[in-house]
């Protein structure tokens, strides 16, 4: 057996470590750790559908209800829960079928997802060229002649549309796609390292973190700039998510119980909401001292500076901790309808971004005051719970008639996200 | 709506307790102004201060005030309705009457922060103003120039108009419900607010504050109509605004102002 087997302990039954013997796979397997198959992890689907929940309010102008979207009360946003999420929820299944069905098989499945991905992307981008065209023909407020400068990209189309195919021109919102189908691309590389050796898988993505902040790596855009979420910083988030899906969340599980841990966490976030507080309440910021504030700002999303990752580190540990995998709340039927998004996360994350355009354009277009803002999320919200819910409905008839091979494959919406 | 009033009352309990002098201002102002550009004190307040702004004052010299800005400093087709002009109108009123104020404009269109703060060597050779508004951002965003890039234009822009022995006061992006699904205005914000924290010159908040009256109905900044008239009242608002806020950053004592 390889080194990493002791430290990992034993595998689970039903897992690849079960397999028959003679395959080449059996000697290398052991070094990861998967749960045991037909248990859905709730949690992930409770709170990636949060995320997508948020990330629908948070693309929306600001109103009442942007002040229960989690990026009002500390550093990270809902972002990082998506990516972690995906990068958990990606390795498990993906993982799962590299170690049953061979690398290629997996890769192979790897891909198609990501073409699914793409394709979702080029759908959103035509829904915003098409919102934009219109609001450029039909808005003339002299108080805003800058501002439609932005309309300039349309006067050529022979440019701007094979950028965006080429994933370097992206409108504003829509950033969080390409980044997902960049790490997805990852993906296969990123798993057949931590077949190998998890921990020095995560190590390098450390590291890449590192140098990127050190050299300054990033991906160009157009027409200039660079990717609003840099993949070589991101990868961490995603990297960290797939290692505790392989097993490193049980190593960690004695870290995860310590009160210590707790008491940072804790201390932490308080940290992190008094700072957010300045930003609201200009009066504290005299409160602050200006060289934390030197050393602190600014926090770069681009880059996932440190202290959000950290911040998003604390929020993962107290969940963890406080809510159990087997909390009976999971099952409840309030749940159900965020746990329902979850679960089909690529569909319903751009439904809610065409939501959030369409709702802008309501906004625009027919009124924008309070009440409407408020229905529009409302029914935004409703929405994608029904969208989620026949999604599922249809999923159940068509597995019903379909072939039963399905669950010994894994699931493929597990692996979903956006 | 309870938390937005929640939050507004907790910020305006804070803008009173803080040690302001300015309470009576907007109500004996010679020309009161209109109940629409009504905004919290905080947004019209700085902790940074414009010192050589209040030694002019002090000393009787003329106040030289230069407006940097792009297309959104102007109303196409009517000037006079401005901000900068407006402004001009406002601190002649506000100012003893032996002071002379001049406002000028110089417009950068469709030029980034970057290319605009290069010519800031020659443009201070020509005037010497006492008071820089630089009035950036919009076009940066709009081409979503790097954040970092756009942080170091700004740096060296600022640097240069201080050297040239100017107040600096930066002013941000206009509020443009319109296009905010096409425009990504978040970075530029925070990176005009570190860099004025940084060098410590007040930073005029064009975005909270006309945020702040599109929230509170006072402006539809929604409407689509083609005429200047939302426009100029807009103007207006943003002039008497800007002349406030320089007047409260200079620390101007009650008895160097006409009431």
């Amino acid at each position: 057996m390889t080194i990493a087997d002791q430290v990992t302990g034993s595998t689970i039954a039903g897992t690849a470590g079960a397999k028959p013997a003679g395959t080449k796979l059996r000697a290398a397997a052991p070094a990861i750790t998967l749960p045991a198959i037909g248990e859905r992890e709730l949690r992930l689907d409770l709170f990636r559908g949060l995320a997508l929940w948020l990330i629908f309010i948070d693309h929306l102008p600001p109103s009442l209800l942007t002040w229960f979207t989690i990026r009002n009360y500390g550093l990270s946003d809902a972002t990082e829960i998506f990516i972690f999420i995906s990068g958990y929820t990606a390795a498990f299944v993906y993982g799962r079928a590299m170690l049953e069905s061979g690398v290629l098989i997996a890769t192979a499945r790897i891909l198609r997802r990501v073409w699914q991905i793409y394709v979702a992307h080029v759908f959103l981008f035509t829904i915003f060229l098409a919102e934009i065209s219109y609001v450029a023909t039909r808005f003339e407020n002299p108080l805003y002649t800058e501002e439609m400068g932005i309309m300039d990209f349309l006067k050529q189309p022979d440019v701007t549309i094979v950028q965006a195919l080429l994933l370097r021109f992206r409108p504003v919102n829509m950033d969080v796609l390409p980044l997902y189908i960049v790490l997805m691309l990852a993906l296969p590389l990123i798993l057949w390292s931590m077949k190998w050796r998890p921990d020095v898988t995560l190590g390098l993505s450390v590291v890449l973190y590192a140098v990127t902040w050190e050299y300054d790596l990033y991906l160009s855009a157009y027409p200039n700039g660079f990717w609003a979420f840099n993949p070589f910083a991101w990868q961490l988030l995603f990297v960290f998510g797939a290692w505790c899906a392989l097993g490193g969340a049980r190593r960690m599980s004695r870290i995860l119980a310590s009160n210590v841990t707790m008491w940072i966490s804790i201390a932490y976030l308080v940290a992190a909401f008094y700072v957010t507080l300045t930003w609201y309440v200009p009066q504290l910021s005299q409160f602050m001292p200006k060289r934390i504030e030197q050393w602190m700002y600014p926090i770069d999303k681009t880059d996932l500076d440190v202290l959000r990752f950290t911040h998003f580190l604390a929020l993962a540990a107290l969940t963890v901790r406080f809510l159990p995998r087997d909390w009976p709340g999971l099952k409840s039927r309030w749940l159900r309808p965020l746990i329902l998004c979850g679960q089909h996360s690529l569909e319903i994350f751009c439904l809610g971004v065409f939501l959030a355009f369409a709702g802008h354009f309501v906004l625009a277009e027919v009124s924008g005051g309070p009440v409407m803002h408020a229905l529009i999320s409302l029914s935004g919200i409703l929405i994608m719970w029904g969208v989620a819910w026949i999604i599922s409905w249809y999923k159940r008839v068509a597995d019903k008639s379909g072939a039963k091979t399905k669950n010994a494959v894994g699931n493929a919406d597990l692996a979903g996200g956006g | 709506m309870k938390a937005k009033v929640l939050l507004s009352l907790v910020l305006l309990c804070g803008s009173l307790a803080a040690p302001t002098a300015r309470a009576g201002d907007a109500a004996s102002a010679p020309s009161p102004a209109p109940a629409a550009c009504e905004l919290p004190s905080y947004l019209l307040t700085s902790e940074s201060q414009l010192p050589r702004v209040a030694d002019a004052i002090k000393a009787g010299k003329p106040l030289d005030i230069l407006v940097i800005g792009s297309r959104s400093t102007t109303i196409p087709s009517s000037e006079s309705s401005s901000y900068p002009a407006r402004m001009e109108a406002i601190l002649k009123e506000k100012l003893p009457p032996s002071e002379v104020v001049h406002v000028s404009v110089e417009i950068q269109s469709k030029k980034t922060a970057e290319e605009t703060a290069s010519t800031f060597v020659k443009l201070m050779e020509a005037k010497t103003p006492t008071l820089v508004i630089w009035q950036t951002g919009t076009v940066d965003a709009i081409r979503s120039i790097d954040p970092d890039e756009f942080r170091g234009a700004l740096t060296d822009g600022v640097v240069a108009l201080q050297k040239a022995g100017a107040d600096v006061v930066l002013m941000n992006l206009q509020y443009s419900p319109r296009t905010e699904t096409m425009i990504s205005a978040q970075p530029f914000l925070d990176n005009m607010r570190v860099v004025a924290q940084e060098h410590d010159i007040p930073l005029f908040d064009r975005f909270a504050i006309m945020r702040q009256w599109n929230e509170q109905g006072q402006f539809d900044l929604f409407n689509p109509s083609r005429g200047p008239e939302l426009a100029k009242q807009v103007h207006d608002c943003l002039g008497r605004a800007l002349a406030q806020f320089v007047i409260d950053a200079a620390h101007l004592e009650p008895a160097q102002q006409q009431n």
